[in-house]
């Protein structure tokens, strides 16, 4: 009706340069489905030879660290990015995932594939208890409600001698066999972490790309248009929440068995807010975002090993910088309700058209 | 006549405030309803509660004879009352066609596996909605923006999103909160007459709206509305002939002659 008035605006209104003109020129490539398919191939070929290369066991355990933080970092983003609530225990869930398992393989001699997805099962039931009684809550509430629940959960796994061994913790977890094979070297393990995580990313593409995950990116982006259309925002919520969930119990229950160790010192709030400080600079609301923020805290962490306790504060620094730099992250949906989600340091909306100068004095 | 919306008896207070007082309304299948009336006269207010977000203080809303009063604004959605709101409320940073996309949310009805595996039912589904989306585009004179961000349309093509939105539901009864607000005299026109093609082709349309002119051309029956009670209602002629709407909105004395 009226084109006449409004033209659409061209794609093409900026030329972009250098190193952005690479990259833009890079991800047009990999939007070919058949380049897409050929990276693919290469990408997961490279990531399964490498535990041939015979590298010392203590890059493998680096590798298997980062292969199991992209599970995490990507389940807490499905949650924060995607949804837009604010999750910052996710160290809870997967606490439960990795005691589940690893009690199920000690006192009931469960297999460890059966295990596992017990494991996500029950730290989904946790996630759906902590998820019921918060979904009216929003921002900073919702996450003052779950650092409270990791840290109840894991001050009942503290004290609860009987079962989980309290302050000692659990030892001996046995190693996972399949087809005669006994997974309890890092170069074996590193399969089972590189398995888990490609289902993890392939699985939750798809969701994303679903209605379902459609229903997700609504409630973020405003939740009271989304109910005006029918989008059950309570019940979206808690299905998101418990998708998270499930996918940090899997984490904690394939890591039990890869340590053979584990203490409820190991699931405190710095490791809650270990995982989200790589959804952070990786990138909320991107899939590739906790990818990269996995391998970037978890080389950092190697590196500033030397400075033990103090890297904490590199951490902090890190956030902050991000935050006012870029506050959607590395590899950054800047594309949404996220990028503007800085901590009121500044405000940056660059008007990507024209026409949006014309928006700017409403709503 | 059928009812397809009827108001009983609707009260809506906030603490001391009445906001909306004992307003009865029946709207008939096939009608453009208009709701008028000064700046707060509670006129959002009782649309509001019409679509669920907030629940009356007393009375009761029937939809097609079924009691929908205090159901979440999902529920009503789903029973076939869509809307748009007075501050549009687009998805900002999606697309024309992601916004409409979610309008889709009921009509649709995969889950986790058929999403996983790219079922039957997904494929079916998505290309269901690929197909409906790109004729409620077609529909409203937007498939040139299909791929344009919400956000950086310009104020009365975002309007026709919402609307394209609020129509991908294929609802029975259409709610619209201003929606002609911030338009230049040409845009209103267009507007009206999109509005009335939409009536002619079925739809039940209210329309919250402080613009005269496009109130009397477009509805066939008026609610005036001020400080939360009716005023007035009836048809355009009858509504610009009442006394107590003129007074509300041109105040009292010695108004078009002497007529007091």
């Amino acid at each position: 009706m009226s084109q006449n008035i409004h033209q659409p605006p061209k794609s093409s209104a900026k030329e972009p340069s250098g190193l952005r003109a690479g990259l833009v020129r890079i991800t047009a490539l990999l939007e070919r489905p058949a380049w897409r398919i050929t990276f693919t191939i290469i990408g997961i070929t490279f990531l399964a030879v490498v535990p041939l290369l015979n590298l010392q066991s203590y890059y493998m355990g680096v590798l298997c660290r980062i292969l199991m933080y992209t599970i995490l970092a990507g389940s807490l983003n499905v949650i924060n990015g995607y949804s837009g609530q604010f999750n910052i225990g996710h160290a809870g869930f997967y606490a439960i995932g990795a005691y589940a398992s690893a009690l199920l393989s000690l006192k009931l001699g469960v297999s460890f594939w059966l295990a596992l997805p017990l494991a996500g099962l029950l730290a989904m039931l946790v996630g759906l208890v902590v998820a019921l009684p918060t979904l009216r809550l929003r921002g900073i509430y919702l996450a003052i409600v779950t650092l409270g629940a990791s840290e109840i959960i894991r001050l009942i796994i503290l004290n609860w001698m009987s079962l989980t061994g309290g302050p000692n913790g659990l030892r001996g977890i046995p190693a996972p066999v399949l087809f005669g094979i006994k997974f309890s070297r890092s170069q074996q393990y590193y399969y089972i972490f590189l398995v888990l995580s490609l289902i993890f990313f392939f699985i939750s593409k798809r969701v994303i790309n679903s209605r379902i995950g459609r229903a997700w990116i609504s409630i973020r982006e405003d939740e009271t248009a989304a109910r005006s259309l029918g989008v059950e925002a309570m019940r979206y919520k808690a299905l998101n929440f418990m998708y998270g969930a499930f996918w940090a119990g899997i984490a904690g229950g394939a890591f039990s068995p890869y340590f053979k160790f584990i203490s409820s010192d190991m699931f405190t709030l710095d490791e809650g807010f270990n995982i989200l400080s790589m959804v952070i600079i990786g990138g909320q609301g991107t899939l590739a975002g906790p990818i990269v923020g996995a391998i970037i805290v978890n080389f950092l962490t190697e590196f500033l090993r030397p400075i033990s306790q103090y890297r904490m504060v590199v951490y902090a620094l890190l956030i902050i910088a991000m935050m006012w730099l870029r506050p959607q992250g590395l590899v950054g949906a800047s594309r949404s309700v996220l990028a503007e989600r800085n901590i009121g340091l500044r405000r940056r909306r660059k008007p990507t058209a024209p026409a949006a100068t014309a928006v700017k004095g409403d709503s | 006549m059928a009812y397809i919306l009827e108001a009983k008896g609707i009260c809506k207070y906030f603490g001391g405030l009445k906001a909306v007082e004992k307003v009865d309304m029946r709207i008939e299948e096939g009608h453009i309803f208009g709701i008028i009336g000064p700046n707060g006269a509670g006129k959002t207010t009782f649309f509001n509660i019409c679509a669920g977000v907030y629940r009356p203080t007393a009375g009761r809303i029937l939809f097609q004879e079924k009691d929908i009063t205090g159901l979440p604004p999902e529920a009503i959605a789903r029973l076939g009352i869509a809307r748009t709101f007075q501050n549009i409320q687009l998805f900002r940073y999606m697309t024309v066609l992601e916004n409409i996309k979610i309008g889709f949310h009921i009509r649709t009805r995969s889950g986790f596996i058929s999403a996983i595996f790219h079922d039957r039912r997904y494929r079916d589904e998505e290309a269901f909605i690929d197909a409906e989306a790109a004729r409620v585009l077609e529909k409203v004179g937007l498939a040139a923006f299909r791929d344009t961000l919400a956000s950086n349309l310009p104020y009365g093509l975002q309007r026709k999103v919402e609307i394209a939105r609020a129509l991908a539901l294929k609802p029975k009864l259409l709610l619209l909160d201003e929606p002609v607000a911030g338009m230049n005299p040409l845009e209103t026109r267009e507007l009206s007459d999109f509005i009335l093609r939409l009536n002619r082709e079925g739809y039940t349309i209210v329309v919250i709206e402080h613009d005269m002119k496009f109130v009397m051309s477009t509805c066939d029956h008026i609610l005036v509305l001020n400080f939360g009670q009716k005023i007035c209602e009836g048809d355009p002629a009858t509504v610009r002939r009442d006394h107590a709407v003129n007074e509300a909105y041109f105040g009292k004395g010695l108004v078009m002659g002497g007529l007091s």
